[in-house]
C-alpha cells in the first residue's frame, strides 16, 4: 500500500437536523483513482464537497499533509492549493479571458507569498541593526514579472495540451461545454495538485461532449494523478477506477475494485442500483 | 413682457463673462457633488453590501451587520434635504465645529445617503453572481476576500451598472436642494442671473434644460461603460446581431 494522502476518519455532516454523511472512514492514497457511487440523495457530492472543505464537517476528521484540516482553526486555503476541484457548472471566471482564468490564480498566489517574504525580509534587517548574531535574509527566487510569465507560460502549455491554445484570449462565454470543461480541469491542474476532485464532470453536458473531456480525465489518471470522482458514466467509472465506493444514506454500502463491485455486487441495494444504471 | 424680450435679456446676460463665471462655478459645484457623493456612496454601499454577504461567524461582523443596518435605515427613512439641513444646522453646531466649507458637508451628506441606497443595489449585485464562482476561487485556494475582490465584485458591478447609472441620475438631480445649505449650485446660479431683471421663468427653463443635458450626458457615458464592460458577456453580441439582422425580439 501506498503512501496515504487523504484520511478521512469518522467524516460526519450534517445539514440542520439532516444526517448527509453518518461516520465515514476511508483512506485515499497515492496514485489511486476512488470512483464514488451512488443514487441521488446518497451523500456522494457531500462527500466530496466535504474533502476539501467546501461544505464544512460537522464532525470527524479529515488529515491532509499531516494536519487535520476539518478543523475550522486550519488555514484551508494552505491545503485547497493542493486539492483541486473540477465542477459539474465548469465555474469557469465569467470576467476573465480562458488565459486569465488559468493564470490568476497561480499569480495572485505566487504574488503574495513574495510579497509575504518581502515583509519578513524587511523585519529581518530592521532587527539585524540591533542585534549581534545577525539572521539570514530570506530567498525571494522570483520576482513579479518572473511569476506573471510562470504562470502564463504553463497556461500556453496546458492550453497546447487541450488543443485551445487559439482561445486564449477569448471569454469562457464564447466556449462549448466541453470546452469550458477541459478548461476548468487544466485550471486545476495549473495549482500542481496533489489530488483533484471531479463533481460530475460530464453530467451537465450535451451527450457528444462527454467523451473529450472523459478522455483528458483518463489521460490524467494514467499519468498518475490522484483522484477522487463522483460520476454517473459507469463504463468510465469501471475503466479509470482503482477503487470504488458505493454510498447509499450517508454510509459507504460497499467499496472493492471496480471488477468485485460490478461483477459480484454482494449489498442488495447496490444489486438494485447497478440494475437500474446498467 | 413678453418672451422674446426676457429671451434677449436672459442671454444677453449670459454673454456677460462674470454671469458665465458664475454659472460655470455652480455648475461645477453641482457635478463636483455629485460625482464624489456618488463615489463614496459605491465605497460605502459595497463596504455595506460584503458585510452584509460575508459569512457570520464571528461577533464583530454581527455588531457590524446590526450597525449597518440602522444607518441604512436611517438614511433611506429621511429625505435628503433633512439630512443636509440636520447635518449642517445641527449636527455641526452641536460637536462645535465651525467654518466647514457647505461644499464638504455637501458631499459628505450625498456619500452617505447614496452609499445606504447603493448598499441594496450591491447587495442584489453581488445575490446575481452564480455561487459556482465563489466556490470555484474558494477551491483553488484564494481566500474570501481575493475571490470577492478580483471575481465576485468585478461581475456584480457589471451586473449593476445600469441600476448605479441610475443612482448617478437621481444624485444628480437632488443637487438642486444644496442651496438650502448655502452651496453655490446651479440653481443660485440662474436665479442670480436672472434676478437684475426680475425674471425668474428663463432661469428655472434653462435650469431644467442644463438638467436634461447633463441627465442625457450621463447616460450616454454609461452606456459606453457597459457596452466597455459587456465584453465577456454573450448578450451584448445577441443585441448586435439583433439590430443588424433584425431577428424578433422573442427569437
Amino acid at each position: 500500500m501506498s503512501e496515504v494522502l487523504l484520511k478521512v476518519i469518522g467524516l460526519n455532516k450534517k445539514f440542520g437536523e439532516n444526517e448527509v454523511l453518518k461516520s465515514i472512514t476511508t483512506d485515499i492514497c497515492v496514485g489511486e483513482k476512488v470512483v464514488v457511487l451512488g443514487p441521488s440523495g446518497s451523500g456522494k457530492s457531500t462527500f466530496l464537497r466535504c474533502l476539501n472543505c467546501m461544505e464544512d464537517p460537522t464532525g470527524g476528521s479529515i488529515i491532509f499533509q499531516g494536519e487535520d484540516i476539518a478543523d475550522v482553526k486550519v488555514d484551508i486555503n494552505k491545503h485547497r492549493e493542493n486539492i483541486g476541484m473540477v465542477f459539474q457548472q465548469f465555474n469557469l471566471f465569467n470576467n476573465k479571458t480562458v488565459l486569465q482564468n488559468i493564470t490568476l490564480v497561480p499569480t495572485v498566489l505566487g504574488l503574495k507569498k513574495m510579497r509575504k517574504k518581502m515583509t519578513k525580509n524587511f523585519w529581518i534587517k530592521f532587527t539585524n541593526l540591533f542585534t549581534k548574531n545577525k539572521k539570514e535574509l530570506l530567498v525571494i527566487e522570483a520576482t513579479a514579472k518572473d511569476i506573471k510569465k510562470q504562470a502564463t507560460d504553463e497556461a500556453y502549455k496546458l492550453l497546447d495540451r487541450i488543443g485551445l491554445a487559439d482561445k486564449a484570449d477569448v471569454y469562457p462565454s464564447t466556449l462549448s461545454g466541453g470546452q469550458k470543461q477541459r478548461v476548468a480541469i487544466v485550471r486545476a491542474l495549473a495549482m500542481h495538485p496533489k489530488v483533484i476532485l471531479f463533481d460530475e464532470p460530464t453530467s451537465a453536458l450535451d451527450p457528444e461532449m462527454v467523451g473529450e473531456v472523459l478522455d483528458l480525465i483518463k489521460e490524467l489518471a494514467d499519468e498518475g494523478m490522484t483522484m477522487v470522482i463522483v460520476t454517473h458514466e459507469m463504463g468510465f467509472a469501471r475503466e479509470v477506477a482503482t477503487r470504488v465506493l458505493f454510498m447509499d444514506e450517508g454510509i459507504i454500502a460497499e467499496e472493492g475494485t471496480p471488477e468485485e463491485l460490478f461483477n459480484n455486487p454482494k449489498s442488495p441495494r447496490l444489486q438494485e442500483f447497478l440494475s437500474k444504471v446498467l | 413682457m413678453d418672451w422674446s424680450t426676457k429671451f434677449n435679456q436672459f442671454f444677453g446676460a449670459l454673454s456677460v463673462e462674470k454671469w458665465q463665471a458664475l454659472l460655470m462655478q455652480g455648475l461645477w459645484n453641482t457635478v463636483k457633488i455629485a460625482v464624489l457623493g456618488l463615489i463614496i456612496g459605491i465605497l460605502v454601499g459595497t463596504i455595506i453590501a460584503i458585510i452584509g454577504a460575508a459569512p457570520k461567524n464571528k461577533w464583530p461582523l454581527k455588531v457590524l451587520d446590526k450597525i449597518c443596518a440602522v444607518y441604512v435605515a436611517l438614511f433611506r427613512g429621511t429625505p435628503m434635504v433633512v439630512q443636509l439641513l440636520v447635518a449642517y444646522y445641527v449636527l455641526l453646531p452641536a460637536i462645535g465645529v465651525v467654518g466647514v466649507d457647505s461644499v464638504t458637508v455637501g458631499i459628505i451628506v450625498f456619500g452617505l445617503n447614496s452609499g445606504a441606497y447603493v448598499s441594496e443595489i450591491m447587495r442584489g449585485g453581488l445575490n446575481s453572481v452564480d455561487v459556482g464562482q465563489m466556490e470555484a476561487g474558494r477551491s483553488l485556494g484564494m481566500s474570501y476576500s481575493q475571490t470577492m475582490i478580483r471575481i465576485v465584485i468585478p461581475q456584480a458591478i457589471k451586473n449593476i451598472l445600469p441600476t448605479l447609472g441610475n443612482e448617478f441620475i437621481t444624485l444628480i438631480k437632488e443637487t438642486s436642494v444644496l442651496s438650502m445649505i448655502s452651496v453655490y449650485d446651479l440653481y443660485c446660479a440662474v436665479v442670480a442671473i436672472g434676478a437684475p431683471f426680475y425674471d425668474k421663468v428663463m432661469p428655472f427653463l434653462f435650469m431644467a434644460i442644463i438638467y436634461i443635458g447633463l441627465v442625457l450626458l450621463i447616460t450616454l457615458l454609461i452606456k459606453l461603460l457597459e457596452r466597455a464592460l459587456g465584453k465577456s458577456d454573450r448578450r451584448t453580441s445577441l443585441v448586435k446581431k439583433r439590430k443588424l439582422f433584425g431577428i424578433r425580439k422573442g427569437a
